[in-house]
């Protein structure tokens, strides 16, 4: 086999050139079998360094092409274009780092030169090895599933649907809404939570564009980019939708009550038959079969009596709904950190310690108080402090800042100065209120009188130490601003509890085909420039089950995913990397061994002729699968054991010092 | 005066992590012995023990795997098939005589451009202890007298038997 290969070495200004030899590598690499032609130019990547490419491949007919430069993820697409331009496939061009590898890593000029010669050899040896390929065309389906139906999730549904493209809105709750809708104020504008999102919710519900399947989970995730099936379980509500009106005649003549602990946090009832608050979208009540008497004792249906639409249906059955989607937006939300974990701040033993969401709840004038702050005596609170970082910045806990506890605690002393005339006490490491508006804020609950204790609290107690502290919850903190421990009583305390993500998050995630961090939140594709996308082409993610994030960047990131889905349906298809992996039928001996270890159910195998086969639109490339085989019947395009074999001789055929005997071989 | 021993050391990295954490200690102009040569591979998944045998049978001393932290897989959960693969290529080469320390399996994320570092500082002066490999140079010296070898080795054993 006879290559003719172009080498090229960067000088990157003086980044390379300093430490290596680049004359010198240059004219050693001429002497290398294979090579047409080895030349080294100041700024590779600069236009007349792309030129130089182009002229070699078309003048001298180059059938290969390795630039010896910085990392390939810098500007392995812009030599690749070069080689396009000039009518070599993209793929017959290898990259060298030997910037990030060898110049600026290696302090010795000799030892550097040397070491630049050895990976250059290996990509030399390696490019003779690798083959054209062509980027995987795949079509886009126009249709997106959205899973989650709080604030990020009715956002990114509402900008796909008013683009004009269809989206399935799947929610495991009966409602839409999300935490959202248990919240009373937002910070730092105080808005009433619900006058923003209930025009949302119901645009949601009214859009032509949108199928609401609420009271509905996900069960199985098929096919890849552009084409993914989708099975959803409708779980039976009991009720025909078709005839229910939304009377709700049904919930006022249940005779059963439950308390509510999913929308009112276990501070209330509801009954058994039910909507999990008046602005509920869609409007159809659900029966808790768990709870309802006809489902325990087979008497009551007074729900049915009673109904004048002749809705109810006891024997109503879960659905399942097979879709086909392009692409999918995950915005699953998070989970409260449950206090009890921290048992010396006694939550769950002191009834006047309660959570943050337990408050939201308490000061909502629909919620169970209607909007009384009141203790659970029903007596207004005199003194009350609230607690920031339960659970957050804690490395027994969780060490990450859950981001929006500050502000939150900040909003909830001005409900509380304002609705009680209660002196509050902020207890908290760190301010952190950073973006629009959060400092005036700040500055402005300092301004109401608000007294802020900077320290982590130790305990909270019922155990008196002298006659103030009888009756009282006392906090004990160490002021570490005055260095001092103090005990201050109190009547009520707030847990700014923080964010976690769903106790369910890994097995959504491996159902989607996507990975949680060692935190648990799902991984975004780039930290910073690709925050939505995933590793798995065509699933999203937006708000935070990404990370805690306040309701602004949960809406910019359902828009962001929508976005990104938007500019895809209107490409019509998608280029994929190449990158694949390809089992050779005949080589195959049918052992399955490669089945079980592809995360993204790529290889499917054929009962019929006894083969596995790799499904390209599926395959992500990591090779495990090429590197399992024990028939080597499955190949990687582009890290081929051909091509790694021949860059590891090359690689090894110089030593650290000294000239080798080897070169030319 | 013969030349002190340099170790040389194939390090394969993924190209999500690894391969960008050693992206960062350029970056950060970190210094690190040119002892290490790295192939990238998309995942350390990819890692055929083929190819760390392949390393030590052309002439490398030590070969280091590299891949992403246990859960942080881009490809989900491949790297855990890597350290399945790593710990039955430990048995097979101690079977083989050689040194299990020659090889090693080290998780970077692509933020860890000092740990890696240090790591492949550790794993040279490693490799360095336990001195050369020569593996070329046995198989070579094996083929070129395979019969003596045999029978050498037969008169032996039937000694001890006798």
């Amino acid at each position: 086999m006879s290559e003719k290969i172009g080498v090229y070495i960067c000088h990157c200004g003086s980044n390379i050139a300093d430490k290596v030899d680049v004359g010198e590598v240059a004219r050693w690499a001429q002497g290398l079998s294979d090579v047409a032609i080895s030349r080294d130019y100041k700024f590779m990547c600069s236009s007349p360094g792309q030129e130089i490419i182009e002229e070699d491949i078309k003048t001298l007919g180059l059938t290969r092409v390795v630039v010896a430069a910085c990392s390939p993820h810098l500007h392995e697409a812009t030599f690749r274009g070069a080689c396009a331009r000039a009518g070599l496939n993209p793929y017959l061009c290898e990259m060298v780092s030997i910037r990030e590898q060898v110049s600026w890593v290696t302090a010795d000029r000799a030892l550097a030169t040397q070491k630049a010669k050895a990976l250059i050899l290996g990509a030399v040896r390696r490019v003779v090895h690798q083959v054209p390929l062509d980027p995987i065309i795949v079509p886009i389906h126009s249709d997106t599933l959205v899973v989650g139906g709080g604030i990020g999730g009715i956002q990114a549904a509402l900008e796909l649907a008013d683009s004009g493209t269809h989206v399935y809105l799947v929610e495991r709750e009966p409602s839409i809404g999300g935490h959202m809708a248990q919240f009373d104020k937002t910070f730092p504008t105080l808005d009433c939570a619900a006058c923003i999102l209930t025009p949302k919710m119901v645009s949601v519900g009214e859009h032509p564009n949108i199928t609401l399947l609420t009271y509905s989970e996900v069960e199985k995730v098929d096919g890849y980019v552009g084409n993914f099936n989708v099975r959803i379980r409708k779980k039976a509500r009991k009720i025909n939708e078709e005839l229910c009106t939304g009377c709700l005649i049904c919930q006022e003549k249940c005779p059963k009550k439950v308390v509510d602990d999913v929308f009112e946090v276990g501070m209330a009832k509801r009954k058994a038959i039910y909507v999990p608050f008046p602005q509920a979208v869609p409007k159809y009540p659900v029966i808790d079969v768990e709870n309802c008497t006809y489902y325990i004792k087979g008497t009551c249906k007074a729900c049915e009596k009673f109904c004048p639409a002749g809705a109810i249906v006891f024997d109503q059955e879960d659905e399942l709904i097979d879709i086909t989607v392009g692409n999918i937006i995950l915005a699953t939300g998070y989970d409260l950190f449950d206090p009890r974990r921290i048992p010396e701040y006694g939550y769950g033993r002191l009834p006047n310690v309660i959570t943050n969401l337990e408050f939201e709840r308490l000061s909502n004038s629909a919620g169970p108080t209607s909007g009384e702050i009141v203790l659970k005596d029903g007596s207004v609170p005199k003194v009350v402090g609230i607690v920031h970082c339960v659970g957050s910045r804690d490395k027994n806990y969780n060490n990450y800042c859950s981001s929006i506890c500050c502000m939150q605690s900040l909003k909830f002393a001005h409900l509380v100065k304002e609705r009680t005339g209660a002196q509050v006490y902020n207890f908290y490491i760190d301010i952190r209120a950073p973006a629009k508006g959060y400092d005036e804020f700040y500055q402005r609950i300092l301004d109401e009188g608000t007294n802020f204790v900077r320290g982590k609290v130790g305990e909270i107690t019922d155990v008196a130490r002298s006659p103030e502290e009888e009756g009282k919850l006392i906090i004990q903190v160490y002021d570490t601003l005055a260095g001092v421990q103090r005990r201050i009583p109190v009547d009520m305390v707030i847990l700014s509890a923080g964010l976690q993500p769903r106790a369910d998050a890994k097995e959504v995630g491996k159902l989607f085909g996507i990975a949680c961090s060692a935190d648990g939140w799902f991984i975004e594709r780039h930290p910073k420039l690709d925050p939505v996308a995933t590793m798995t082409d065509g699933v999203f993610i937006a708000g935070c089950n990404q990370g805690p994030k306040d309701i602004p960047a949960t809406v910019a990131q359902g828009a962001a995913a929508a976005a990104r889905i938007i500019g895809r349906i209107q490409q019509r298809e998608i280029q994929l990397e190449p990158v694949r992996a390809t089992v050779d039928e005949e080589k195959c001996s049918g052992c399955r061994i490669c089945n079980g270890l592809c995360p993204f159910n790529a290889i499917v195998f054929h009962e019929d002729r006894m083969v596995s086969e790799v499904n390209h639109a599926l395959c992500q490339g990591c090779g495990t699968c090429v590197a399992a085989c024990p028939a080597g019947a499955i190949s990687g395009t582009g890290f081929s054991n051909e091509q790694i074999l021949a860059q590891i001789e090359g690689l090894l055929a110089i030593g650290i010092r000294g000239t080798p005997e080897t070169v030319g071989v | 005066m013969e030349e002190p021993f340099e170790p040389l050391i194939v390090g394969f990295t993924c190209n999500w992590c690894s391969y960008r954490a050693a992206d960062l200690a350029g970056s950060l102009r970190l210094k690190y012995p040119p002892n290490v040569r790295l192939i990238r591979l998309m995942c350390s998944g990819r890692l055929d023990p083929t190819f760390v045998l392949k390393a030590l049978a052309s002439g490398a001393d030590g070969v280091l795997i590299t891949g992403c932290h246990p859960g942080d897989c881009h490809y989900v959960e491949q790297n855990y098939k890597t350290l399945r693969r790593y710990l039955l290529l430990r048995r097979t080469l101690r079977g083989m005589g050689i040194e299990e320390g020659r090889v090693k399996l080290v998780w970077a994320s692509a933020a860890e451009g000092l740990p890696l570092v240090q790591e492949i500082i550790a794993f040279t002066e490693e490799v360095r202890a336990l001195g050369p490999l020569k593996w070329p140079q046995w198989a070579e010296q094996r083929f070129q007298e395979p019969e003596e070898g045999i029978i050498a080795c037969s008169v032996e054993s039937r000694e001890v038997s006798a």
